[in-house]
């Protein structure tokens, strides 16, 4: 039931970003629509999102860098998974279609996304599902019209994580990291 | 596009830094310990040899550890023989003395040494053992280990692990290191170091080769390494993830874990990096391949029915039936040698646990008292379990015996000590 809602979602996004692939020829222009548009479907999406990315933000992203414009939600590169899950959660969906319009809209941008588990349980185990997290986001970002070749998933497992714990410290180790290879 | 590269590292052959030094403490014991004296070795006319090592201290240090022996105070008895003809068994009996150990270490021309013992019964007074060692100075210690497993042999009925080898990573000052020391923690010496991490390994049927996964090109990839020689192959470096390796038990083939197809899948590949083969087929994580010492079954987990438990299947792939049961996060199988005992990491409410389960019954037991437990493993005797824990906020070593009584720590001089495998063959 949530999946189909997902899903549908995930869909109406996809068909909005190939509508936007009528002006990926111009490069800086696109960029700016695109971003305009994540950043109004994010804020209609979650309520979570802090009302910082307004208008008047959105034009220093016209200067700057979308990905490192600290109002921008490409600025967020980390999505948070729960223990021994490989789903995104409806709370990441705004941060990976962002990513995802803007992967459509710079067709040669890179990323990799680093899959990371908590300390706990088996290195080997946290590693494959680490890889299953990285692949999770793969899919959402794939599903929204991104292209393979500009998708590269990575785990590291647990072995980036920190000395934790308690579940305040593990929750930030069990996360898929967005990482664009001009970055 | 299979093939491997092979390449030779000498930079890893180089003196090492940064190595730990593992030093074993023992809590708890059987409830029944063997009472057994050892006096000093000595000349055969009773003068002190001189000893890069000390011979008996060894033994009897190696016999303590496997807490299944009392190794008795021998310096206030009146006789210290170290010739049969030189023994008096009341001095013995008077100090509950079950067993006695004696021997001598004579000092031979090419700076070579003749260790001989006897071990003897205090209460029928007769000889048990008797061995004499021809050896070099470098080779006292494991003439010790192997003296002491002798003895444990005779007086326990299963064969000692004193003269085994151990392996685990430490990580120090951001460095990460594979290395392999001997069971009681000595002599370890650095296999490969990077600043990436190290993790997995697992050694080869004969004891002569490591594979192990590297993460030194950023992401993990399988090595095979000669520990005779230093010279290492990739065995497998394949799209996405390159884990898990685990010898068959002939030596010829490993199971190992690849992410070719996005989700990590079982594959079984030749030693040589030849012949790779898909075995298990699932939606879900297939990981922690175990052969089963016949070789002739895989031990993996998997959370195709939702969390992580333990599966087997037949060693060519095909239908897998679950293992484990109790709790809903059963990892990392490891299999005596007898085919008899699992065991693997638990999470139970109070924390992540050692637990061995008898294959036959199906019962569980969880052993260990720590709780961030992990990488179990059987001693060659599957009498312990070498694993690796936290303590005080720092990876370390432990072991726990299959009935939980014995507990030992291994304290490492300084690094964070993980993912630790106990070789199965005698050095």
């Amino acid at each position: 039931m949530k999946k189909s809602l997902l899903m549908s979602v995930l869909l109406a996004a996809t068909l909005a970003a190939c509508s936007n692939n009528a002006v990926k020829d111009k490069p800086a222009a696109p960029v700016v629509d695109s971003n305009a548009s994540t950043q109004a479907q994010s804020n209609a999406a979650s309520n979570a999102n802090d009302g910082a990315s307004t208008a008047g933000a959105n034009q220093d992203v016209a200067a700057g860098n979308p990905l490192k414009d600290p109002n921008n939600i490409l600025s967020k590169r980390s999505i948070y998974f729960d223990f021994d899950k490989d789903q995104v959660k409806a709370e990441y969906r705004p941060l990976v279609e962002a990513h995802a319009k803007y992967l459509v809209a710079n067709p040669n941008a890179k990323v990799v996304l680093q899959g990371n588990a908590d300390n706990r349980g088996s290195r080997e185990y946290n590693l494959s599902l680490g890889q299953r997290r990285s692949v999770a986001v793969k899919k959402a970002v794939n599903l929204l019209g991104a292209q393979d070749k500009q998708i590269e998933t990575v785990s590291y497992g647990e072995e980036k994580a920190g000395d934790c714990k308690d579940e305040a410290c593990y929750q930030k180790d069990r996360r898929v990291d967005i990482v664009y290879d001009n970055d | 596009m299979f093939k491997n590269r092979l390449f030779f590292i000498f930079l890893l052959l180089l003196p090492i830094v940064g190595r730990a030094e593992l030093t074993v403490e023992v809590v708890g014991g059987a409830a029944q310990q063997i009472p057994i004296a050892i006096v000093p070795f000595a000349a055969p006319n009773g003068n002190p040899t001189i000893q890069q090592d000390n011979i008996t201290n060894v033994i009897g240090a190696d016999l303590r550890m496997s807490g299944l022996f009392r190794v008795l105070e021998t310096r206030g008895v009146a006789t210290q023989p170290h010739m049969i003809s030189e023994v008096k068994y009341n001095d013995w009996t008077a100090i509950q003395a079950q067993a006695l150990t004696i021997g001598t270490v004579e000092a031979l021309p090419g700076n070579r040494l003749k260790v001989s013992f006897r071990l003897l019964d205090v209460l029928k007074q007769n000889q048990l053992l008797a061995m004499e060692f021809n050896i070099t100075q470098a080779q006292q210690r494991a003439t010790a280990h192997r003296i002491a497993d002798m003895i444990y042999e005779k007086l326990t009925g299963e064969k000692g692990v004193f003269a085994t080898r151990i392996t685990y990573v430490n990580k120090e000052n951001g460095r990460y290191s594979l290395q392999v020391a001997d069971a009681d923690g000595f002599n370890a010496q650095t296999v490969v170091s990077s600043k990436e991490p190290l993790i997995s390994p697992s050694w080869s049927p004969d004891g002569t080769k490591l594979a192990y996964v590297s993460f030194e090109k950023k992401k993990p990839i399988i090595f095979v390494q000669s520990l005779v020689s230093g010279q290492r192959i990739v065995l497998a470096n394949f799209k996405g993830n390159n884990s898990a390796p685990a010898w068959s038990p002939d030596g010829t083939k490993l199971a190992i874990v690849l992410t070719y197809s996005a989700n990590s899948q079982i594959y079984v590949i030749n030693a040589d990096g030849t012949g790779l083969q898909q075995v298990s087929f699932s939606n879900g994580i297939d990981t922690e391949p175990e052969w089963s010492p016949d070789g002739s079954s895989i031990y993996f987990t998997s959370n195709r029915g939702g969390g992580p438990q333990i599966y087997r299947m037949p060693a060519s792939g095909g239908d897998a039936k679950r293992i484990t049961f109790e709790g809903s996060y059963n990892v990392s199988p490891h299999v005596s040698t007898d085919g008899k005992l699992l065991t693997f990491i638990k999470q139970t409410p109070a924390g992540f646990k050692v637990a061995v389960q008898d294959l036959a019954t199906g019962q569980v037991q969880t052993l260990s008292d720590t709780s961030q437990d992990e990488s179990p493993s059987f001693a060659p005797n599957g009498r312990m379990i070498l694993y690796a824990t936290s303590v005080g906020g720092k990876g370390s070593l432990a072991a726990v015996s299959v009935d939980g009584r014995v507990k030992q720590r291994l304290k490492d001089s300084g690094g964070d000590v993980r993912e630790p495998s106990w070789g199965s063959v005698m050095n």
